[in-house]
């Protein structure tokens, strides 16, 4: 399956039954295998009249408790910029998939990692944040969907899925066994009262600062134990390594290779691969810095990621930077050419 | 071990399909696999590729800078490619459609004239990509032959069996050409 088929499949093994979108190269995929399987299944497939129009339909459906998801592409991303604020401000669970391409503006539609920020910081107005989960494979495009919906029911909580358009395109062997659905409680959903209870009201909108002021309080002590307990990656040959490279999505699938060429030269480098970017693995990579003389950030941007690992290691070690960008994907090479520089720059073995 | 397959050509002459079919071969054989297609513009009729990495172990990177095997189908993807096939690696050419020869003297190049014969069958029309990946499975044995059959049951739509049969007919035309 491809990647982004899978995705769908997988989102619908989640209990998903309402899928809003509009098509955008190199996602569109996810909505077509969304038209075929959801009347099959009782779901809802709705192409909507744009990008914003469909985040709000997210919306909707969000406030009735049930799973649902809307994808896109990065510039359409942009456009559900305003939407995503306001699920954080609603505290709603949705599901979002960036399967990203070249940027900024309607860029390119090769694959890339430039919304990096958009995704961990910036993808909205307001203090908030979103579980970002980069998947690396079609498995993950999988997994990471299927984990994505349990996250934001428990949190109550966007997660974005993260992709690119490799990832997106390729195809892989891919297992769908993937266990049980949680079911959380939802008391907040506004599933009619029947006149048993109070009304239950899902608004962003609070004009008494205080009041504001203590959501968005109640809202980051969430936060910080999403911190604490959600953070994922990958360590990979990390053992007695001098110098870590730290990279995500496909091209950490470069990197990998690198390392292990790397490895056969008698270089000792390793990987740590954050399948999370929010929550960032700060402690793998401070764990890191204790050992490792130098990192090497592999990205499919100007340098985003960066900062995250210079932050995380409290700039004790230099963290040199392997950038592709416009579309293109970092090559062994490039990888391999800015370890031995890191390892010069670093004074490892 | 772990092969690593470019096929290139124009789109439209079923470079992706051709992928598949071999990434379902490899799979059956329980290999690990990974395909993936050029999804830009080109795909309307500019230039067309399609990566598939066939291996024993996971495999880590689905991109390919340096293939084992190029089967070409039109004169730019020669042009573009030729160089980048590893040393001792395999180059299958279309010859009805590209007229040079291969200028590597390190790889080992085969020769068929693929549209050609599809042009004089008409239950062949748009084999080529087939019959040159009978070619390529019998000089490089990455899958087998006998695999070729289920492989084709895969892809090929259950209500079209005309297309299957044509589908291996063209494979063994390919496998049985001797250049």
């Amino acid at each position: 399956m491809k990647g982004n088929e899978a995705l769908a499949e997988a989102a619908i093994m989640a209990g998903c039954r309402f899928y809003f979108g509009y098509p955008i190269t190199p996602q569109t995929e996810i909505a077509a295998y969304m038209s075929k399987r959801m009347p099959k299944i009782g779901g809802t497939f709705l192409q909507a009249e744009s990008e914003i129009a469909a985040i709000n339909m997210v919306i909707g459906v969000a406030s009735t408790g049930k799973r649902v998801m809307t994808s896109s592409s990065s510039p359409g991303i942009s456009l559900k910029s305003e939407g995503l604020s306001y699920l954080a401000g609603c505290d709603l669970p949705a599901l979002v998939v960036n399967c990203q391409r070249g940027g900024p503006g309607l860029g390119g539609i090769q694959p890339s990692q430039s919304d990096y920020f958009h995704a961990t910081r910036g993808a909205g107005h307001g203090d908030f944040r979103m579980i970002v989960l980069a998947p690396s494979s079609v498995q993950e495009m999988v997994s990471l969907t299927f984990k994505g919906f349990d996250l934001a029911d428990k949190y109550r909580m966007t997660s974005m899925i993260l992709a690119d358009g490799t990832v997106g395109q390729m195809m892989e062997p891919v297992s769908l066994d993937l266990g049980e659905v949680t079911d959380y409680e939802k008391p907040w959903a506004t599933t009619g009262t029947e006149m048993k209870r109070e009304h239950n009201i899902v608004n962003s909108l609070c004009l008494q600062p205080e009041e504001l002021e203590d959501q968005n309080i109640a809202r980051f002590a969430r936060y910080a134990e999403i911190e604490k307990n959600e953070a994922m990656y990958e360590s990979y040959r990390m053992d007695d390594a001098d110098l870590c490279v730290v990279a995500f999505g496909i091209a950490s699938r470069v990197a990998k290779n690198a390392v292990d060429t790397a490895r056969a030269n008698g270089v000792k480098v390793g990987m740590i691969r954050p399948v999370t970017l929010w929550p960032f693995p700060k402690d793998a990579i401070a764990a890191a810095a204790d050992s490792c003389k130098a990192f090497v950030s592999v990205e499919m941007s100007m340098g985003q990621m960066i900062e995250d690992i210079e932050l995380a290691e409290r700039c004790r070690r230099p963290v040199l930077l392997c950038s592709r960008v416009g579309g293109m994907i970092p090559t062994e090479r490039n990888i391999l050419d800015t370890i031995e520089e890191a390892r010069k720059t670093g004074g490892a073995e | 071990m772990t092969t690593q397959i470019l096929i290139a050509g124009f789109g439209g002459q079923g470079i992706l399909f051709a992928g598949k079919f071999l990434s379902h071969e490899a799979l059956i054989e329980n290999k690990e696999v990974a395909w993936l297609p050029s999804y830009g513009p080109e795909m309307r009729g500019g230039t067309a590729n399609c990566s598939v990495t066939i291996s024993d172990k996971p495999i880590g990177s689905p991109i390919i800078a340096n293939p084992d095997i190029l089967i070409a189908m039109n004169l730019p993807s020669l042009d573009k490619y030729e160089d980048a096939v590893k040393p001792g690696g395999y180059i299958f050419v279309d010859s009805s459609l590209i007229e040079r020869k291969v200028k590597r003297t390190d790889v080992k190049a085969y020769y068929l004239p693929a549209t050609a014969i599809c042009s004089e069958d008409e239950n062949l029309r748009g084999g080529a990509d087939i019959i040159l990946m009978g070619a390529m499975i019998r000089r490089t044995g990455v899958v087998s032959l006998e695999n070729t059959e289920a492989a084709f049951r895969k892809v090929v739509k259950a209500n079209k069996p005309q297309l299957l049969a044509n589908d291996l007919r063209a494979i063994k035309i390919g496998y049985d050409y001797e250049d």
